[in-house]
């Protein structure tokens, strides 16, 4: 097993820098979802199943094709049906593949508390490492994507893994190789970024879709998985992909100021403590009076 | 400044315990990752058996082939040096993995009767036979040797045949010169299905 490509950059709940981290020259992998080639087929959903494992769920019928409301602890891939009626009243069936956009920022990350339960690559992959997982929940609330989900059996928390085991041996994650329309690309960040952006192109220029673009939200410092939309101005309308995704103030406010507020004033405790004790000195006994003994 | 022995030692000392809690390691850290899990299983091309587009696909066995390991499947996935599909695969062609391993796989043949609601288990040699002996009945009553214009035609027009996508050229082959040799004209493959 190729180590390089699984080399720790970034450990949650950690104190003090990562050994070593950066030492090494490593390229960043990157899924892109074109979104305008994608049938809905959901051989990906499939192939996600098949090669992790999991057994099949039982399904939701809510009037659309979608298999499920939102991604579930194993179900990490779940491609999102949106109907769309455009300004002049034709319709659009919009559909994205939904999975965890491995964050270069990761929010599940920044919010969890557990030593080492998740990591992030130097190849970019953040991936939760579950013998670690104390089933805080906390990187649910991190996340803007909505993409960790706790198992009630398992009492910890799973989301894709962008198929480490494969790509840590030089394959490509089991969704990519499966897609049947070739909407799905692997391969290095800026590859795949480049070809985002000769789709958006063809799909501004040729196509008419003049507000096509690539998602690569920078609130969270870009993402390791893209996307290409017909219209990027709008990513909710594609199963409610947030426009402005950042990590919550709340995590910020609570992994920031506020912890070191708090060793601040767990540190001054101590401090002052001592402090005390060197200027005071320890509470002695009263001395009894003479005349009072009798009484002891 | 003059170092004793002794001071030295102490200085060592707390530096070094220092660099251990504090973390001083050039080694970089990695995780424990799931191991492949088809690393060394055996691995066999096949053709997918749904439609009649024919992809290929590479079946993952445990074992590596040796005498005294029974295969198992563990995992199916795309050829990627199949023309036709290049490594990829429709959802239900990667759910392949589920129609071997399933309990309600058929894996002996089965008849129903004229007039019978239900399936019963027959034998190989049973079904062969019956099947031999229908050809045989059907051939006899629905043989045309002649057509209305007098040409002699030679033709069954009673029994088809139908291809799948997991047929190879060399069975297509036999199944073409047998067929022909019955007098059958309706020859069909899975694709126009």
């Amino acid at each position: 097993m190729s180590q390089a490509s699984t080399e720790i950059i970034r450990i949650s709940g950690h104190a003090g820098s990562v050994p070593g981290a950066g030492l090494n020259r490593e390229f960043q992998v990157c899924k892109l979802v074109d979104t305008t080639t994608c049938i809905g087929c959901k051989a990906c959903e499939v192939a996600c199943l098949e090669w992790n494992g999991y057994t099949f769920s039982e399904t939701t019928f809510d009037n659309t094709y979608q298999t499920m409301p939102e991604t579930a602890w194993n179900y990490w891939n779940l491609i999102k049906f949106n109907e769309h009626e455009r300004a002049d009243g034709s319709m659009m069936l919009l559909m994205r593949k939904d999975q965890c956009m491995h964050c270069e920022d990761p929010g599940c990350l920044a919010a969890c508390p557990a030593d080492g339960a998740i990591v992030q690559y130097a190849n970019g992959i953040v991936d939760f490492q579950e013998q670690h997982c104390i089933g805080c929940g906390y990187c649910i609330t991190g996340c803007p994507f909505n993409i960790p989900k706790f198992s009630p059996e398992a009492r910890k928390v799973f989301k894709c893994t962008l198929c480490n085991d494969r790509v840590s041996v030089g394959l490509e994650p089991a969704c990519i190789k499966a897609c049947p329309t070739g909407c799905l690309h692997f391969g290095t960040k800026p590859e795949m970024k480049e070809l985002a952006e000769t789709r958006a192109e063809q799909l501004r220029n040729v196509s008419g879709f003049a507000d096509a673009g690539v998602y690569d939200p920078p609130g969270v410092s870009g993402t390791h998985v893209i996307y290409v939309l017909h219209d990027a101005k709008n990513p909710e309308l594609y199963g409610g992909l947030p426009k402005d995704p950042h990590i919550p103030y709340s995590v910020r406010l609570w992994k920031g100021p506020l912890k070191w507020l708090g060793n601040f004033a767990m540190i001054g405790g101590l401090v002052g403590l001592a402090w005390h004790y060197m200027r005071y000195g320890p509470k002695n006994e009263e001395p009894i009076p003479p005349d009072d003994r009798r009484r002891v | 400044m003059q170092t004793s022995r002794r001071d030295f030692l102490k200085v060592a000392g707390v530096g070094g315990v220092a660099a251990t809690v504090f973390g001083f390691d050039l080694k970089p850290a990695y995780a424990q990752l799931k191991e492949l899990k088809i690393a060394r299983a055996a691995e066999t091309r096949s053709t997918c058996p749904y439609c009649a587009v024919g992809c290929g696909v590479l079946i993952y066995t445990i074992g590596d082939r040796a005498k005294n390991v029974t295969p198992q499947v563990i995992h199916v996935e795309g050829d990627p040096d199949h023309p036709t599909n290049r490594g990829t695969l429709c959802p239900k062609g990667s759910s392949l993995e589920q129609d071997i391993l399933n309990p309600r796989r058929l894996t002996k043949p089965q008849v129903r009767r004229p007039g019978a609601t239900d399936w019963e288990d027959i034998s190989w040699d049973t079904a062969l036979d019956e099947i031999a002996q229908w050809t045989k009945k059907t051939r006899d009553a629905t043989f045309v040797e002649k057509d209305a214009a007098g040409h002699t035609v030679n033709r069954c027009e009673g029994i088809s045949f139908i291809g799948g996508c997991t047929d190879t050229n060399e069975f297509n082959y036999l199944v073409v010169k047998t067929m022909r040799s019955l007098g059958l004209v309706y020859l069909e493959n899975q694709a126009r299905v």
